[in-house]
């Protein structure tokens, strides 16, 4: 009885983990296909083409170059603001912290269609023109969150003690903050920095409100739908989770021998 | 001693405000503004008043009942799902734990869209999933699984499994081993261990896996319009239309209200069900 419920329980493990990897190989493996007519959805023969060519088609291009200003732009505004209000919540005992955490919370439990389109009755009651600055502005509001929660998350429980010490040894309040705090904060900021940066980079039904005509990299890959789904596609969907994953696990090994130098035990990914 | 402490109670009246100040002030102009815009905007219809609230009911009503079943088989499925691969890596992964959780998340770094593409592909008319479905005679000749309810539930099921696992895995991974290891002792079953012990203490989490999978489906309108026919189409199929295409700014501004007004209601009665109220 007790065997037959571990297997049960592992095989459905396995099964959910093929499940959850099952596009993404499609994905990759497509980026490799040459499809017979413009719609790269179903197999003809292998090629490398896609990837000699990844900037064949100026439009994606473009929508890339897009997207990735947007998100540069936005992760680096939302990542102060939410650090900011990560520190004051762990920092600090004050008068209105709830209200804070509730207004932190709200935008994710709203979905994300009701983002868009209040933001875009917003945008439309003072006469304010759709285009790049209202997807930077939109892509801040729901990035503050998460950096907010992330940040907090992973600065709870640390000994702030330091921080006096290095006061009560004269260091002035800038130079704590550079020395000390810092450093001590910097593997938080960073995971939700990059956290932000992937939420930008994906986003469709906000961006899609307020974009007006600029077209980013998901707006452009909803659009080839109807015109024209080119294996580039999938070739730069195939990068962006290259470099990602790069970037996991350049920080990771970085986080681990920052705490390892510091003598504490190395933490879980999540 | 004494110095520093009053040191930082007055460094702590205004320092705490000055921090949070930018991001509030940025989420009080561009999320709390809005909603009220929105609220306007609803009722800003050239009959003025409740009409475009009618409409949205009587006209739109199929596509809210829709979604909330579509979000509701989703959040049931994910949670089949997601329990025993977030029980499989907080108590049976051993070292193998950091690299689960990565495949768990690898998802989030392919872009959503192309992710939704890729299952058309997997479930095309002569595709793979089609052809393995009618050689062991599940689906008929003709069968097709494109376009098709379970397309989009499965496609919906998919986008926001990652977001059940997570929670539940953190909470199963708080509870102390010792704990269990009593209640193996105790029970005669280690299935009634289970329930009672382990169940009942991952609870936040599938609490708040549920509301992180039914909220942004409830929303969603890719799934249905990639992976569905018109007969799938969900109430943010409507909305984007609504405010993108036919520009009927107060009726498509009133159904957005409702679809908050829906979800607000469902997670307040799920709170007092499940009888927790913290999210985070």
């Amino acid at each position: 009885m007790r065997r037959l419920g571990r297997w049960l329980m592992d095989g459905v493990a396995v099964l959910v983990l093929g499940y959850l990897f099952l596009p993404i190989l499609v994905i990759v493996l497509y980026s490799f296909n040459r499809p017979a007519g413009k719609f790269n959805f179903v197999w003809k023969a292998f090629s490398i083409d896609a990837w000699k060519n990844p900037f064949a088609y100026e439009a994606l291009y473009e929508s890339m170059k897009l997207s990735l200003r947007v998100a540069a732009l936005s992760t680096a505004v939302a990542t102060v603001f939410g650090t900011l209000i990560a520190l004051a919540l762990t920092r600090y005992k004050f008068r209105g912290s709830g209200a804070v955490n509730l207004l932190l919370v709200l935008p994710l439990t709203t979905p994300e269609v009701v983002l868009g389109s209040s933001l875009l009755s917003l945008f439309l009651d003072v006469n304010v023109r759709t285009g790049f600055s209202t997807i930077v502005i939109a892509h801040i509001m729901f990035s503050v969150s998460y950096v907010a929660l992330t940040v907090r998350a992973r600065i709870r429980g640390f000994d702030w003690t330091l921080e006096e010490a290095a006061m009560d040894l004269g260091a002035p309040p800038f130079r704590v903050f550079f020395k000390v705090t810092l450093p001590i904060i910097a593997p938080g900021i960073v995971a939700a920095a990059m956290l932000a940066f992937a939420l930008s980079l994906d986003d469709f039904i906000i961006t899609l409100f307020n974009a007006g005509n600029r077209i980013t990299y998901p707006l452009y890959v909803y659009g080839a739908r109807r015109a024209a789904f080119p294996p580039q596609i999938n070739v730069l969907a195939t990068a962006i989770l290259l470099v990602s994953l790069l970037a996991l696990g350049a920080t990771v090994l970085w986080q681990q021998r920052t705490l390892r130098q510091r003598g504490l035990a190395v933490t879980p990914l999540a | 001693m004494a110095g520093t402490a009053s040191g930082g109670a007055r460094r702590s009246r205004l320092a705490p405000y000055l921090l949070v100040a930018p991001g509030m002030l940025w989420l009080a102009v561009f999320f709390v503004l809005p909603t009220i815009t929105l609220a306007q905007t609803s009722l800003s219809g050239a009959e003025g008043g409740w009409p475009a609230y009618h409409k949205a009911l009587t006209n739109y009503g199929v596509h809210f009942f829709r979604s909330f079943r579509y979000a509701l088989a989703a959040t049931l499925l994910a949670l089949a799902m997601g329990y025993p691969l977030a029980y499989f890596i907080a108590f049976r992964a051993g070292k193998l734990k950091n690299l689960l959780l990565g495949l768990v998340v690898l998802p989030f770094f392919t872009t959503f869209l192309v992710r939704t593409f890729a299952w058309k592909t997997i479930l095309n008319d002569g595709g793979p999933a089609v052809w393995l479905l009618q050689a062991l005679h599940v689906l008929g000749p003709g069968g097709r699984l494109l376009d098709t309810t379970i397309a989009v539930v499965g496609g919906l099921t998919y986008n926001f499994l990652p977001f059940m696992i997570l929670p539940i895995y953190v909470s199963l991974e708080k509870i102390d081993r010792r704990l269990v290891e009593a209640a193996e002792d105790l029970y005669s079953t280690p299935v009634e261990a289970f329930r009672k012990v382990v169940l009942p203490l991952s609870l936040p989490g599938v609490f708040a896996g549920s509301l992180l999978t039914f909220i942004p489906a409830m929303g969603d309108f890719i799934n249905a319009q990639l992976l569905g026919s018109p007969n799938q189409q969900m109430i943010g199929t409507v909305i984007q239309n609504q405010f993108l295409e036919v520009r009927d700014y107060p009726l498509a501004a009133s159904l957005s209200f409702v679809l908050m007004a829906v979800i607000t209601i469902g997670v307040l009665a799920y709170a007092r069900v499940l009888g927790t109220e913290d999210l985070a």
